[in-house]
């Protein structure tokens, strides 16, 4: 079976984000960037189906330099191939992100192709749909469940407040949700091993972007709030705030 | 002429809050820019129910079915694909000179606007909170890292797919009269070969609200100390009529299932009233929520950051004022 896995490299949740000097990109300064956390399981799910079918994991990513990080702990988690489409900067939207991927996964031909649901910088939850048109292949974005037998497949899809099953044909294209499996912690062997896995790299082909960041701001920060230090004897007062003040309730 | 087309959305064969929003937003930008615009749903809705479009000032709804072509495809279990639902917007919308198509950000906006926007050739704006004109349109706003911060987003060319975040956007009532007109799937050359992947079966779990859908939220971090302890956190939440949240730090812990996870690896959300029960407000779960309208903090220990993002809070035991929370807003409701 031949499995594509598509990793970003984004900055870990626990950053403070801060705007840059040019109000359209964050300022990197001090920032830990990882393997975006949607694509752990990802990798996993196509390492587990390696490992169940035999075949091979080519992890793909779109990006500068920096993107390989994400690839190098899709190695250490099992991965055996990388193939980094490699841009001269970051500001290119999901639409050239997408088309570029989908270039690159047709000539793989591959089984399956997986995601994150979506990358935990720009939130878009689009990139997995939209290379899976490129490709004008099945796709199901917020999977928790995904079951292959031969040519079929039967996914679940997180929805509100419940799930969809369907059935689609391989080859698949899969966007993970947290909840389809638990992503593994890569041992010293593995990483050592990781370490002479090839990065392949290519030339995008395709850099014009449909849409542009004009501005980037923060939030309005709040007023300060009216905290109440007297536990549970100030819950009537509370309550008389939400109905009379705030008119939520 | 460009025009605007929105897509309203059902479940049920009923519009779900969400399709007046987008609706609403449909018409003020069609107001704004001088466009025409339309409606365009796929279901079996009744003629009765088509016509509460009615109220929202919609000139124009186009209804589609899929039924017959379901059920000509010869898959027995078909409910319905997103893929019939992505090549029907778009091929109406390109025969009929749309140029801009939106979509609530629910799951089902969220699954098909991507495939419409490549079928389309259109730029593509998920999960917008406002338009930004300045004479005509200059650019959309939308959250970017979870809320952390926003970008403000321009196209580049004149079509354009835009999906709108739930509970942002007002419904305006504003009444006028709908035409409505039945489309065929063969008019639009839709085949069973767009399916892709089919839905075979739905389930949602009976009366639970979902946390991306909901006005009001109230949810449980690690200040609960164990799973059994959520029901105060639930009572809660049954009397206000809301859905139920949760920290990642109980999620992970197998307290709590991942679908309620609000933050950054969970779900963002913009409710009316945000209460937080023993959460402690780690900034990707600040990130998850702080663009809630009111946010109510419930934590013993005074220092916790949620209460620099709380408009109230009470320093204290949830274990003691939860229930007596719980009892206040019961006799209000009375």
């Amino acid at each position: 079976m031949k499995i594509v896995v598509c990793v970003s490299t984004v900055p870990d949740s626990t950053t403070k984000i801060k705007v840059g000097g040019n109000a359209k990109s964050i300022d990197e300064s001090g920032v830990t960037f990882i393997i975006n956390p949607y694509d752990e399981f990802a990798v996993e799910e196509a390492v587990q189906l390696k490992e169940n079918n035999g075949g091979e994991v080519i992890g793909i990513s779109f990006g500068t330099d920096r993107a390989k990080e994400g690839i190098k702990k899709a190695f250490q988690m099992g991965a055996d191939k990388g193939i980094l489409i490699k841009s001269a900067g970051s500001e290119f939207d999901s639409f050239t992100v997408s088309k570029n991927l989908a270039s690159v996964i047709k000539e793989i031909n591959p089984d399956v192709v997986l995601f994150g649901k979506q990358s935990i910088d720009f939130d878009g939850i689009i990139v997995p749909k939209m290379t899976a048109e490129f490709l004008n292949l099945p796709s199901v974005n917020v999977v928790t469940k995904l079951e292959i037998n031969d040519q079929d497949a039967v996914i679940e899809r997180e929805i509100e407040g419940g799930k969809e099953i369907l059935k689609a044909k391989l080859p698949v294209v899969i966007g993970t949700q947290k909840g389809i499996n638990n992503p593994r912690y890569p041992n010293l062997k593995s990483i050592m091993a990781s370490k002479s896995k090839p990065i392949e790299e290519r030339a995008p082909v395709d850099e014009l972007s449909k849409t542009s960041v004009t501005d980037m701001k923060l939030p309005e920060s709040k007023g300060s709030g009216k905290i109440f230090t007297n536990g549970a004897a100030d819950v009537p007062e509370l309550v008389r705030l939400l109905r009379e003040e705030a008119k939520v309730i | 002429m460009s025009k605007i087309l929105v897509f309203a959305e059902t479940k049920d064969n009923v519009f779900k809050s969400n399709a007046f929003e987008v609706v609403s937003a449909g018409k003020l930008l069609s107001e704004k820019l001088g466009k025409e615009f339309a409606v365009i749903t796929i279901n079996d809705a009744s003629d009765d129910q088509l016509k509460t479009l009615n109220k929202f000032g919609v000139p124009k709804v186009y209804s589609l079915s899929l039924n017959d072509l379901n059920s000509k495809s010869g898959i027995s279990d078909i409910k319905y694909s997103h893929g019939s639902f992505a090549a029907a917007i778009s091929s109406f919308a390109k025969n009929n000179g749309y140029d801009i198509i939106m979509f609530s950000a629910t799951s089902l906006g969220k699954e098909i606007a991507p495939t419409v926007a490549v079928k389309t050739n259109s730029a593509i704006v998920p999960d917008c909170t406002e338009f930004i004109f300045d004479g005509s349109l200059v650019s959309f706003k939308r959250p970017a890292y979870a809320g952390k911060c926003y970008t403000f987003v321009k196209p580049e060319i004149e079509k354009i797919v835009v999906t709108l975040r739930p509970n942002v956007f007002k419904a305006v009532e504003n009444n006028a009269d709908s035409a409505i007109e039945k489309i065929t799937a063969d008019s639009l050359g839709i085949t069973t070969g767009d399916f892709g992947a089919y839905v075979s079966d739905v389930s949602v779990a009976g009366g639970k609200l979902d946390v991306a859908e909901a006005d009001i939220i109230v949810s449980g971090g690690r200040g609960l100390r164990g799973p059994e302890n959520f029901n105060l956190v639930e009572n809660l939440a049954a009397v206000l009529g809301a859905a139920t949240g949760a920290s990642r730090a109980v999620v992970d812990a197998g307290w709590r299932p991942h679908g309620d996870q609000v933050g950054q690896t969970g779900k963002t959300v913009s409710p009316g009233l945000y209460i937080a029960c023993g959460i402690s407000g780690a900034i990707q779960h600040l990130a998850g929520m702080s663009s809630s309208k009111f946010i109510v903090a419930i934590n013993k220990d005074k220092d916790a950051p949620i209460f620099q993002v709380a408009d109230y809070g009470i320093i204290g035991d949830v274990f003691e004022i939860l229930p007596v929370l719980t009892e206040e807003i019961k006799k209000l409701k009375g």
